[in-house]
């Protein structure tokens, strides 16, 4: 199996206090996987090692084989929407063109090729309209579809996002979700941290349990069972897996309380 | 006007402009406070390059300076970092420390020379004409002018590079970083920008004005829009309006130039605060009161419309009645009332209130826009 992503050994620590612990983590090429934990279990530093934005007590993250800062070109990021300040003075147009910027490299701006590229990404997430809006007029729902354009912007290989489900509307939820089978589908392998147990079979087809360590990986089907949830969050989780669609939120607050 | 009066204004805009570049990011990057450091630590950087040199009109000791400014700012972070003490505790900490220090050396070693602390906190824009620049007995204008516009071209080269990057980096840093701009090497580079400009002004214009000039114009302009180069060009006016308006009134106020340009500045913030079209107080009052009125207007029309054609609806829609049903303080109904009644909502009717077609239509709209 070829891999997209290789996580080995990584143990990334703030001063003595390890928050992640000796992960060893294989992402296939092709995948649509989500990272699920407590709060706590590390699971935005992941994907902030595979980026490289936090220093590494040990261990070492491969894009495709090499290190990611010879593969920049090949990874799009979305971070959480909360990490920014929405009342900076620019337009939709404008923070989408960020992605491009990359590409672009150092000293050169961005010209007519990139405008329409930032366009194309907005209509893709249904949002060609708000391209010569200011930011700060977005709401949640919006603002995430702004930063999901900007990641398509970057035409990558591999996605990572944290938890771009966050505070979005169900309707809002459904578009990112087609968005990312869209992606899976051409082929793209999409990493994402995300928070709702229930939606995790329907969404994804492979998913990582994280609690500083790494619990389990692989396929949906034969990780997510009750027995590696239990030994994520705690032990206090009452969480079946087969129950539908139906939300049950008193067990999802139970496995969120269950962690640290 | 004479020509030195001329003189000053032109060195005074050069000031408000070059201040107004690296202004606008540190607003936006919440950093304001560190003009404040800045300016005041750089004067231990020019003591010490001084005493290293012994010529006072050495650009060597800009440089100097510069470098104090940026040790300011490693201070502060490195502070910060240890988590013990907060980012602004830590600039309060840290900029009187050092300037403290460069005030002592130069009481101590330097009273001689031309390095006064009154000076150093408010300059003397009222002498720059009469330092001059002189190649081969020709007089080329004062050397401040020269001086500022250097430091000007200075930064608009910086920021015409690198627009791209300070951008990103300051919206964005985590992805700036992700994409292989190095978010730390920029903060550097703007840190190093802001020292030099400020070390070119606080001879010309004190430490106060410097503060005054990075910080007022930029969160002024902020209030007027939505664009970030917009930003730096309106910044880049106001500061110069500032400049020129406060001239005059130290003038007729027979006061300190720079005073009463930093009055001005904050001045014309005053104004933009209160009458900012979108986002002044006064726009945002008045946006206020519009909703509040819209509001009342809808919650009478839904009212209305809850009680059309069931048998309560003759006491819910008479006048006298309004006021005690909806727990309205009284007068309040007459206005709502004469409110909905204008927008062609309702009909007041002899004490009876009847929704119009469109009040209706109005009403129904309501419901459903707010529970969607």
């Amino acid at each position: 199996m070829k891999y997209a992503i290789e996580v080995e050994d990584l143990t990334v620590a703030y001063k003595e206090k390890p928050v992640l612990w000796d992960v060893d983590l294989n992402v296939p090429e092709g995948v649509l996987m989500s990272i699920v934990g407590p709060n706590g279990a590390g699971k935005t530093t992941l994907i902030k090692a595979m980026l490289g934005l936090v220093n590494t007590a040990a261990g070492r993250v491969s894009i495709y084989g090499k290190p990611y800062s010879k593969q920049r070109s090949l990874v799009g990021y979305v971070p959480q929407r909360g990490s920014v300040d929405w009342d900076f003075p620019t337009s939709v147009g404008d923070v989408v063109m960020m992605g491009r910027y990359g590409a672009l490299g150092w000293l050169k701006r961005p010209g007519k090729r990139e405008v329409e590229l930032s366009l194309r990404a907005l209509e893709k997430v249904g949002m060609a309209k708000y391209a010569d809006r200011q930011i700060s007029q977005l709401s949640g729902g919006q603002q995430q579809r702004v930063f999901l354009a900007r990641a398509l912007v970057q035409d990558a290989k591999i996605y990572l996002m944290d938890e771009p489900f966050q505070g979005v509307d169900a309707t809002t939820e459904r578009a990112i979700v087609t968005l990312l089978q869209e992606l899976r589908a051409a082929g793209k392998t999409v990493v994402v941290v995300h928070h709702d147990l229930q939606t995790v079979p329907e969404y994804f087809d492979w998913t990582a349990l994280l609690n500083v360590r790494l619990i389990a990986s692989g396929p949906v089907d034969t990780v997510f069972t009750e027995e590696n949830l239990r030994l994520t969050y705690g032990g206090r989780v009452s969480f079946i897996k087969h129950n539908g669609h139906n939300t049950d939120s008193d067990q999802e607050k139970r496995a969120e309380a269950g962690g640290i | 006007m004479s020509g030195e009066q001329i003189e000053i204004q032109i060195i005074a805009s050069l000031v408000a402009v070059t201040c107004a570049i690296p202004g606008v990011f540190l607003v936006l990057r919440r950093m304001a406070m560190m003009s404040d450091a800045i300016s005041h630590a750089i004067l231990l950087g020019i003591v010490l390059a001084f005493f290293a040199i012994h010529d006072i009109s050495s650009p060597l000791l800009i440089i100097g300076a510069a470098l104090s400014g940026v040790l300011t700012v490693s201070i502060v972070e490195l502070l910060n970092k240890t988590k013990l003490v907060k980012e602004d505790a830590a600039i309060g900490l840290v900029f009187p420390v050092l300037f403290s220090i460069g005030v002592i050396l130069i009481a101590r070693y330097a009273w001689s020379i031309h390095l006064d602390v009154h000076a150093v906190l408010l300059g003397e824009l009222a002498f720059a004409p009469f330092d001059r620049l002189t190649v081969g007995g020709f007089d080329l204008g004062p050397k401040s002018l020269y001086v500022m516009g250097t430091i000007l071209l200075i930064n608009l080269i910086f920021i015409l590079l690198f627009y791209k990057e300070l951008k990103i980096s300051t919206f964005d840093a985590g992805l700036a970083a992700a994409l292989g701009f190095s978010p730390g090497l920029i903060h550097y580079g703007l840190m190093g920008l802001v020292s030099v400009t400020a070390v070119g002004a606080f001879d010309a214009v004190g430490s106060i004005l410097v503060v005054a000039l990075m910080v007022t114009p930029p969160a002024a302009a902020y209030l007027l829009t939505d664009k970030l180069s917009y930003m730096i060009i309106l910044s880049a006016v106001i500061g110069v309006v500032s400049a020129i308006s406060g001239f005059w009134l130290a003038i007729l106020l027979d006061a300190n130039i720079a005073g009463s340009m930093a009055t001005m500045a904050g001045l014309v913030f005053l104004i933009v605060f209160l009458f900012a079209p979108d986002r002044g107080i006064v726009a945002i009052a008045r946006r206020r009161s519009r909703q509040r009125w819209e509001f009342a207007g809808k919650m009478l029309a839904i009212h209305l419309l809850n009680h059309e054609g069931t048998p309560d609806e003759k006491r819910e829609s008479q006048v006298e009645h309004l006021e005690e049903n909806l727990c309205w303080k009284e007068g309040f109904a007459n206005k709502v009332i004469k409110y909905a009644e204008s927008k062609g909502i309702l009909i007041h009717d002899r004490g009876m209130l009847r929704l119009t077609g469109y009040g209706r239509e109005y009403a129904m709209k309501s419901v459903t826009d707010e529970s969607t």
